[in-house]
C-alpha cells in the first residue's frame, strides 16, 4: 500500500470515528440528541443513527423542504462552502458509506464495470428525490415526506434501520413493506459494491452529484502536467471511478482519491490545494529527476 | 475553463454558500434540522 492510501485510510477512519462519535448507544437503542445535531456532517451519514454525531445534509435538506420553508438555504450553503474546497475530495477522505464500500471491494469476487450513462442516474435522484418531491408532494393529509430517506437511502436501513429494530422490539412490532424494498436495496448496494467499486457513489448518491459539480472549482484537485505526461495510460487504469485523469483532471466523478498520483512514473500528477503556477511554462522533460529515473 | 474563470467562480460559489448559511440560520433552520436530527427518523429507517 502506497503512503498516499494509508494516509487517506487514517483519514478516513478517523473521519468515520469523529461522524459516528457515540458507539455506546447501538447497545442502548437510542440516538444521540444532543446540539451537535444541529450541524450537517460533510458526508451521507444517517442521523438516525445511534453512533451519528452530526445531521445527515441530504436528510436535512429534504426535512427542511418538507417543512413551509420549501428550500434549505442552510444544508446547501453548507455543501457549497465544503464542496468548493474539497470538492469530491469528501467521498474519497470524510464519508463513512465511502470507506464501507472500500472494504466491501476488497473481498475476492469477479470485478465489473458500470455503463458510463448509468452515472447521470445520481442527477437525477438528487433533482426528482431530494429536492422536487419533498419540495411539492404533499399527502391528502398535508403532511410532506423525505422521499430518498424513505424509498432509497440504503445509508439509513444500514446504519439506522437494522440496529435499532435488533434491540427495539416495539419498531419490530411496525416493520412494513416499505423495510423490505429499502432492505432489498441495502442487499442490492452491498452485492454490488463488493463487485463494482464504490458501487452507491457512482449510480446513486446525491450528496456525491452535488459535490461532483463542484469538482470543476475546488481547491482541493488532481493537476496534470502535459509536458510530463507520457499518455501511458497507467493513471486511467488505476483509477476505481473510471476517470481519465490526464484528459479530464477535474471530472464530476473524480473523488480524489489519489491513486493516479501514485502510479504516475512521470509525476505528471498531483493532488494538490491551490495552483502550481509553473504548470503551463515550457519545462525541460529531460532534465526532471523523475524521468531521468524512468529511462 | 482557465484559472481566472475558475478562481472567480471559486469565490462566487464560497460566498454564495456562507450567504446561504448566514440567511438559513436566521430563518431558524439550524432548529428544524436539530428537531429532526434528534428524533428517530422512522421514514429513514423504513418505517415511515
Amino acid at each position: 500500500m502506497k503512503s498516499i492510501d494509508i494516509k487517506r485510510k487514517l483519514i478516513q477512519i478517523a473521519a468515520f470515528g469523529f461522524t459516528n462519535f457515540h458507539m455506546g448507544n447501538f447497545a442502548k437503542g437510542q440516538i444521540y440528541n444532543g446540539k451537535w445535531k444541529q450541524f450537517c456532517s460533510p458526508g451521507l451519514n444517517c442521523y438516525s443513527c445511534p453512533a451519528a454525531n452530526l445531521a445527515c445534509p441530504i436528510g436535512a435538506m429534504q426535512s427542511v423542504a418538507s417543512s413551509s420553508m420549501k428550500f434549505s438555504f442552510y444544508v446547501v450553503g453548507v455543501l457549497m462552502a465544503i464542496g468548493v474546497v474539497l470538492g469530491r475530495g469528501v467521498c474519497g477522505y470524510l464519508c463513512p458509506f465511502g470507506l464501507l464500500q472500500e472494504l466491501l471491494f476488497k473481498i475476492k469476487s469477479p470485478k465489473i464495470k458500470i455503463p458510463k450513462f448509468l452515472t447521470w442516474t445520481k442527477y437525477v435522484i438528487l433533482v426528482l428525490f431530494v429536492i422536487v418531491l419533498p419540495a411539492l408532494w404533499v399527502s391528502s393529509l398535508g403532511i410532506a415526506k423525505p422521499w430518498f430517506c424513505e424509498y432509497i437511502c440504503p445509508v439509513g436501513t444500514l446504519e439506522a434501520g437494522i440496529p435499532l429494530l435488533l434491540v427495539n422490539a416495539g419498531l419490530r412490532n411496525i416493520i412494513g413493506p416499505i423495510f423490505s424494498l429499502k432492505l432489498g436495496i441495502l442487499i442490492a448496494v452491498i452485492v454490488l459494491s463488493i463487485v463494482c467499486y464504490r458501487f452507491f457513489c457512482k449510480v446513486m448518491c446525491p450528496l456525491g452529484a452535488i459535490y461532483g459539480l463542484l469538482n470543476k472549482v475546488s481547491l482541493l484537485h488532481i493537476e496534470c502536467d502535459k509536458r510530463k505526461c507520457s499518455s501511458c495510460g497507467l493513471c486511467s487504469k488505476a483509477c476505481g471511478m473510471a476517470v481519465n485523469p490526464a484528459l479530464n483532471s477535474r471530472s464530476p466523478e473524480c473523488i480524489l482519491c489519489g491513486k493516479c498520483v501514485g502510479v504516475c512514473k512521470r509525476e505528471a500528477l498531483r493532488l494538490i490545494m491551490i495552483n502550481r503556477k509553473d504548470v503551463n511554462k515550457d519545462i525541460d522533460i529531460k532534465d526532471s529527476k523523475s524521468f531521468k529515473n524512468n529511462i | 475553463m482557465n484559472n481566472r474563470i475558475r478562481m472567480v467562480a471559486r469565490i462566487i460559489v464560497m460566498l454564495t454558500g456562507i450567504g446561504f448559511i448566514a440567511i438559513g440560520v436566521n430563518r431558524g433552520e439550524m432548529v428544524i434540522v436539530l428537531r429532526k436530527a434528534i428524533m428517530v427518523c422512522l421514514e429513514c429507517i423504513g418505517l415511515g
